[in-house]
């Protein structure tokens, strides 16, 4: 390879440099969320991840006890490409999840 | 331009575009320009049921800001390249 690649972390996008063919976390709008392999970004947090979950988190509110029942509806998906535009957040994946 | 490059390698495969607000539609990946707008091909709404706004539509032009996801074929993607590509991306400045 190049290896004329930069190594030194300097900006946010560097972070998630760190993350690639790495299992990240990502937050999306809608309440969804993500968790996948890495595979390629660019500056708009455009990205492809691969083996990819997705949840979808809903709140429904009972008409007579107004209790919230929150349910979480998931797939899979093999590659994805997600646009930017959506996406809140990317992290490692959350130790708490089923690991 | 790297996804841009990326959705030109991929014109001719079937993929799945995922809209913003929730329409899936299945076509053969025609074109792609720098604002990833997608022209696709022999286009068939998944859920029909649900939305048959476009029964007839068999080719169609998709702004790309409304697009939530595009579903990949498992063999449309070279996982070395792209993180080679990825990793040269230069910085937002």
């Amino acid at each position: 390879m190049s290896g004329e690649e930069d190594a030194t972390v300097r900006e946010p996008l560097d972070l998630i440099r760190l993350s690639l063919d790495e299992r990240i976390y990502v937050k999306l709008r809608s309440d969804r969320e993500l968790r996948g392999k890495l595979h390629a970004f660019d500056q708009h947090l455009n990205m492809i991840l691969g083996d990819v979950e997705e949840t979808i988190t809903t709140v429904e509110i009972d008409d007579e006890t107004y209790e919230e029942i929150v349910r979480t509806t998931k797939r899979t998906i093999d590659y994805l490409f997600v646009r930017g535009d959506g996406v809140i957040l990317v992290a490692p994946p959350l130790r708490t999840a089923l690991g | 331009m790297l996804f841009f490059s990326y959705f030109k390698d991929l014109v001719g495969q079937e993929v799945t575009v995922e809209l913003k607000n929730d329409l899936a539609i299945r076509g053969t990946l025609h074109s792609v320009d720098q604002y990833l707008n997608i022209k696709l091909e022999n286009t068939k709404v998944v859920d029909q049921d649900k939305y048959p706004h476009m029964l007839s539509v068999r080719n169609c032009f998709i702004r790309g800001s409304v697009v939530r996801y595009v579903q990949l074929p498992k063999d449309g993607v070279d996982v070395d390249l792209l993180h080679d590509a990825a990793r040269r991306e230069a910085r937002g400045g």
